[in-house]
């Protein structure tokens, strides 16, 4: 008791009730509504021509309504929480916005081209200036590459994180970890260029898919490397000490324990990292070269991608080509959001359970 | 099954740092030997040289002998690996596999090995569910996780695990001390079980604990911060709560130290 005595005499100025004033539970979404009314009256009346203008200022009346009517009712302190709420939200629908409005421009422009004639087509003799033709060819492309440059990158990603992670010690790990770092900043043009020296300059292989999935699979090691990593780190080490202690083998421990642990973060990480190089364009247009035509060997003679299907279609400048790059857009981002989906399912199934 | 532990000249180190010194001592088969200790003496670094745990931490290295019926753990030839399949280990926080079932759990440790028989492991996963007394508990619920169960019952499913895999020695670090008193009281009835079986060895903070399930205790202590902790005296438990020949010994299981 002596305590609670002593604190108001030394704080004399602090409230002692336990209840103040509230502001209603609608009240963020009522200022919100009427900061959107505001905004679009000022904008109105001022006859501002950009909309976001009219956006921003709605976006300044919601903060300042919110802690001006939160100060007036409920207190300074509050109206503080009140202020860093609000600007959270303002900054989440400034990050939502782009996102919204890509998916849904993209829907909209795409969808009426994306139809089974549009999968199922590749754009053999078609002209650049008619409409028609389609996509099958790009697809195709874009899956082999991107399945060669999984099936190169995802086993070394796996293979050097695990020794950064379970073996590593000393100077070796140390420069594994800062030619991993290097290659995370390595731009897509220059891995391009790179193989584009070696593979094709310099060992005289033609253009390829699987060229191209060369310098897919060099951007993709590293990231692979990165997020294995962080998964194989958040394995507590308790779990490997019980299985030692079970007299079961280092290598075994890691195969059998410590992998099928992490498998669910790892799954989501090499998906994260295909999906980054499917939309790669640059490396593609410079070993993949591009073709009208269906080509089912990766290994031999120019093939198609997505990207560089877009961005062909996009150079012919006229409304056909746009079109199909729209349409290409879209199937594009279904891929890799599809993609995103199956690895979240992944983690979940895989993860480790608990409850019963 | 039982096997006695002679140690002779033991010290450990973590890096440049010594952590236990010149600790000689010997373990009786079919017997609970605990370690008592106040914190950072060493207690626990000792017990994880006697199955070759100790190793596993970066830096770390062993000096001296530790003889398991007269094999020195320390040779040069000797696997460690081989070493932790005939010194089990129960740890102080309960560590299931998480992605494994109960039964995998506790056949873990076969499994590993390349055991594949269905009815060995069977046969296996009941004997030593039923050696931990968590059976009756568990037995309609095999195969959901073992993450799923309280953290007594945790606990039992990991001495389990590493009765499975029918070691000479089972070693026990502080394996109580993140449980309440009725899982404790569970555990320790257990150790009195095992020990017709295992040479039992227990780190314990708690002292009734020592002295209700131990046939000997050792004491352990440290000069001062950053020296490296010693053993003070090993007797029956009996003597060392009673009537001690060292008086820190009598200090610390009365309260008075420091």
């Amino acid at each position: 008791m002596s305590t609670a005595t002593d604190s108001v005499a030394v704080a004399p100025q602090l409230r002692r009730g336990l209840t103040t004033n509230r502001l209603p539970s609608w009240a963020p979404a009522g200022i919100a509504v009427l900061s959107i009314v505001i905004g679009v009256a000022i904008g109105l009346l001022g006859s501002l021509d950009s909309k976001i203008q009219w956006g921003l200022l709605a976006g300044l009346a919601f903060v300042g309504l919110t802690y001006g009517l939160s100060a007036k009712v409920e207190g300074r302190r509050q109206a503080k929480d009140r202020l860093a709420t609000s600007v959270v939200w303002l900054a989440f629908v400034l990050a939502v916005i782009p996102l919204a409005a890509l998916v849904f421009y993209t829907v909209q422009q795409g969808a009426s081209v994306v139809d089974a004639r549009f999968l199922n087509h590749s754009m053999k003799g078609v002209l650049q200036t008619e409409a028609g033709g389609g996509v099958y060819h790009a697809l195709l492309g874009t899956l082999m590459q991107v399945a060669l440059a999984t099936a190169m990158a995802a086993p070394i990603g796996l293979l050097t994180a695990v020794y950064l992670v379970e073996y590593g010690r000393g100077r070796l790990a140390k420069a594994v970890t800062f030619f991993v770092d290097v290659m995370t900043g390595i731009p897509s043009i220059v891995a391009g260029l790179f193989i584009l020296s070696l593979w094709i300059l310099l060992f005289g292989f033609q253009y390829s898919g699987f060229a191209g999935s060369l310098a897919l699979a060099i951007l993709m090691v590293p990231v692979v490397v990165r997020s294995t990593e962080e998964m194989l780190k958040l394995v507590p080490n308790e779990l490997r000490e019980a299985s030692y202690a079970l007299g079961v083998p280092k290598w075994k421990t890691i195969l059998r324990v410590v992998l099928p642990t992490a498998i669910g973060g790892i799954t989501t990480g090499v998906m994260l990292a295909v999906a980054r190089i499917t939309g790669e364009t640059a490396p593609v247009m410079m070993l993949v070269f591009g073709s009208d035509i269906i080509n089912e060997n990766p290994f031999e003679g120019p093939q198609q991608s997505l990207p560089l299907y877009i961005w062909q279609q996009y150079q012919t400048n006229n409304d056909f080509g746009y079109a199909r790059a729209w349409g290409a857009a879209l199937v594009l981002i279904a891929f890799v959001m599809a993609l995103n989906l199956v690895a979240r399912g992944i983690a979940r199934w895989r993860s480790p359970k608990s409850g019963h | 099954m039982a096997k006695r532990i002679d140690v002779s000249g033991l010290s450990a180190y973590y890096g440049t740092t010594k952590a236990i010194e010149d600790i000689s001592m010997t373990v009786e088969p079919r017997s609970v030997t605990a370690f008592i200790g106040p914190s950072g003496c060493g207690k626990s670094t000792f017990l994880r040289t006697l199955n070759r745990m100790h190793e596993v931490i970066p830096g770390a290295r062993v000096e001296g002998k530790v003889l398991l019926d007269d094999e020195n753990l320390y040779a040069s030839a000797v696997d460690p690996v081989a070493v932790r399949r005939t010194v089990g280990m129960v740890f102080q926080r309960p560590n299931p596999f998480p992605t494994m079932s109960i039964y995998d759990n506790v056949a873990a440790g076969l499994k590993l090995a390349g055991v594949k028989k269905k009815s060995v492991l069977d046969g296996v996963v009941e004997k030593s569910l039923q050696g931990a007394n968590l059976w009756n508990e568990v037995k309609d619920r095999l195969n959901k996780p073992g993450s799923g169960l309280s953290g007594g019952q945790q606990q039992r499913l990991c001495i389990a695990r590493a009765i499975a895999v029918e070691p000479q020695v089972l070693l026990m670090d502080e394996p109580c001390s993140a449980l309440d008193p009725i899982s404790t009281l569970a555990i320790e009835d257990l150790i009195g079980e095992l020990k017709s079986q295992f040479t039992i060895v227990i780190v314990t903070h708690n002292m009734q604990q020592a002295a209700r399930v131990s046939d000997r205790t050792a004491f352990f202590n440290l000069a001062g911060v950053g020296q490296p902790g010693k053993l003070v005296e090993l007797d029956d438990t009996q003597r060392i709560f009673s009537n001690p020949s060292v008086q820190a010994t009598e200090d610390y299981i009365s309260g008075r130290f420091g």
